[in-house]
């Protein structure tokens, strides 16, 4: 078990996290010696300029990439030593993520979409359905459960990518710029949802974001510049 | 089974590229099909052929005829079991081109010589009393709807009666089912001692080719050369052969034509194949995004291995089994020439060999683009969106 975890209760820990990149002989330090505590039930909003290391942040808290070195800790387990198999499992039981560009499956319906994360629990065909039907509800989106993406506005659409991030109601909610192809209102509607996510529902939550608007719906901000947070952006 | 949907939305994205593949897929399927009944009709028959029967037939060649008073010679030959004989008599029902042979028989010999020609008891007594009874196979009953009781006129182009007709009468006695299925169940049999009797002077006496049912197999070419020895230096000599042999050295005469079909063959799937393998490769490769969300999702890499396979064995078995399906129809619907192939049919094995062509071409057009797939790192597959 994880002693700071114990110590002061945060669900996730990333601990001196290094990434370097390589292209051709160049290395790229993206995240030198990185170090951020969320606590359970916190919503993080973490900003910082294009090309800082945001998704490269989020996708080793996610499982999806691992560190060049220092340790990722969620929930006491130590991501960034699971095989690839594991870590598949692990993001399927403690993972939903949210894209920018929604990322929604064009061939399938929104509850089609909303359901492929469940199609790796065990749960039945009818209880995926209540699942489903439950997450649309939360996101306010019920009424367009059989129109394929295409025929969504983008606010839509958005909302069906998050009805898919918490339709396993998982342990972390991680979500790369979800505001970020969406014009002004809709991206408020989006910021206004996940905070009630949080605050009704409690869950976790990890938004990278460039809306200026999101510090406001945050709990916490934090900001990334030359691989190291900050809680207070650069001048 | 939930994954289902999944694959098959997939194949719905491009319906378009999806039809022209499966259509391609289809086609070789049904040439596929068509091949292996040809194949079946030219050398199913040596398959079919008895391993203890030779045939004796006249040393220059079969038109010749045999005298009929070789049957009781033979019979004393020691190994040989059962003698009978056959006369190809040329007939035409209604329609040259409506081929199908006649052969005057001695019906009890004849009938416990090919017991794969199932006949119900009470037909079989109704044909030995009845002089001008005949027996005829189910295909050829249900292509001229002719039943028990019929009387059929059927013209030789051999045979004269002794009035110089050639118009031959027969009374339908019995209709003989196959015991296999490759079983020939065209021709239609009648009785020796009324043909004899009728034809005219020309021929009297004279058989056109007899069966010789072994006693022991294994024995089969001795006893040939025994059946040989004894006609030799006579006016009509012998050439005998195992039954198989006899029916393979006229399949073999149209053996090319199955070789070239099955090259044409090779290069129709060898392009499916191409065809194939393009449509999955470009599907893996305009998806990568998408594998890569599924991957966040939380599939792992086996499993989207798995989902690239299922969906390209799923367009190769449907493509497959309409194909084969819409063979099969066409097939059983007869054989095509009229006549020249009576054992035009799909065999099941085939049938079976061809679902397994199917899936192995799923499975070697998939394989690539599924590792292509399986490979993908996830934060690249999302970053390239
Ligand atoms: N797979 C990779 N290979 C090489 N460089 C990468 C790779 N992923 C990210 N980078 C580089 O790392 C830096 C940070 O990228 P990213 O985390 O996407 O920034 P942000 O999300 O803050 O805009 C960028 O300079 C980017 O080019
Ligand atoms: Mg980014």
């Amino acid at each position: 078990m994880n002693e700071s975890g114990t110590d002061n209760g945060a669900l996730v820990h990333v601990d001196g996290v290094g990434k370097v990149f390589h292209r051709g002989s160049e290395d790229i330090h993206v995240l030198t010696d990185l170090h951020l505590q969320v606590p359970a039930g916190e919503f993080l909003a973490l900003m910082g300029p294009s090309g800082s290391g945001k998704t490269t942040l989020l996708n080793l808290i996610g499982g999806l990439d691992r560190p060049t070195e220092g340790s990722v800790t969620i929930a006491g387990e130590s991501v960034h030593q699971l095989s690839d198999r594991r870590l598949a499992g692990w993001r399927a039981r403690h993972i939903g993520f949210v894209f920018q560009l929604y990322n929604l499956m064009p061939t399938l319906t929104t509850e089609r979409n909303v359901e492929l994360p469940l199609l790796l629990t065990h749960l039945s065909k009818s209880e995926r359905k209540k699942h489903v039907a439950a997450a649309l509800a939360m996101v306010g989106l019920s009424h367009r459960a059989g129109h394929y993406p295409r025929t969504l506005s983008g606010g839509e659409q958005q909302r069906a990518g998050i009805a898919r991030g918490i339709v396993t109601d998982p342990t972390l909610l991680l979500c790369d710029e979800p505001t970020g192809d969406l014009d002004r209102k809709a991206g408020d509607e989006i910021l206004k949802l996940l905070h009630a996510l949080n605050r009704e529902h409690g869950k976790t939550i990890i938004m990278v974001t460039h809306d200026p608007h999101a510090p406001a719906r945050a709990a916490r901000t934090v900001y990334l510049n030359k691989g190291q947070l900050s809680s207070e952006p650069l001048a | 089974m939930k994954y289902l949907h999944l694959v098959w939305s997939n194949l719905k994205r491009k319906k378009l590229r999806t039809s022209l593949t499966l259509l391609s897929i289809l086609v070789a399927f049904i040439l596929f099909g068509f091949l292996s009944a040809i194949q079946q009709a030219l050398v199913g028959g040596v398959a079919m052929a008895g391993a203890d029967r030779l045939i004796v037939r006249h040393k220059v060649s079969i038109i010749q005829m045999l005298p009929e008073s070789y049957k009781a010679r033979m019979e004393r030959i020691p190994g040989v079991s059962l003698v009978a004989h056959q006369t190809w008599f040329g007939g035409i029902y209604q329609d040259p081109k409506k081929f199908f042979m006649q052969n005057p028989v001695v019906p009890e010999e004849f009938l416990s010589m090919f017991p794969e020609l199932v006949l119900p008891t009470e037909q079989k007594q109704a044909w030995l009393a009845t002089r001008t009874g005949a027996i005829v196979g189910r295909t050829t009953a249900e292509r001229f709807h002719w039943k028990t009781g019929d009387r059929v006129p059927i013209q030789s182009s051999i045979w004269a009666q002794e009035n110089g007709s050639r118009n031959w009468e027969f009374d339908i006695v019995g209709i003989y089912d196959g015991k296999k299925k490759g079983t020939d169940t065209t021709p239609l049999f009648f009785r020796y001692d009324y043909f004899d009797e009728a034809r005219g002077r020309w021929g009297k006496g004279q058989v056109g080719w007899f069966t010789i049912r072994v006693a022991d197999p294994a024995r089969a070419a001795e006893v040939a050369k025994l059946v040989d020895q004894e006609f030799e230096n006579s006016s009509a000599e012998t050439k005998t052969e195992p039954e198989g042999a006899f029916v393979q050295a006229w399949a073999s005469q149209l053996g090319n034509i199955v070789l070239i079909v099955a090259a044409i063959l090779g290069a129709v799937f060898f392009t499916i194949l191409l065809v194939a393998g393009n449509t999955m490769a470009q599907a893996v490769r305009e998806r990568t995004g998408e594998l890569g969300v599924l991957k966040a999702i939380g599939f792992t890499n086996g499993q989207v291995l798995a989902l690239v396979l299922v969906e390209s064995c799923l367009l190769t078995v449907l493509g497959g089994v309409l194909g084969l399906g819409l063979a099969w129809v066409m097939i059983s619907r007869g054989d095509p020439t009229s006549g020249l192939l009576p054992m035009f049919f799909f065999p099941t094995r085939d049938l079976l060999v061809g679902l397994g062509i199917s899936i192995a071409l799923g499975l070697v057009t998939g394989i690539f683009p599924a590792l292509q797939a399986m490979r993908l790192q996830v934060a690249d597959a999302l970053r390239g969106t």
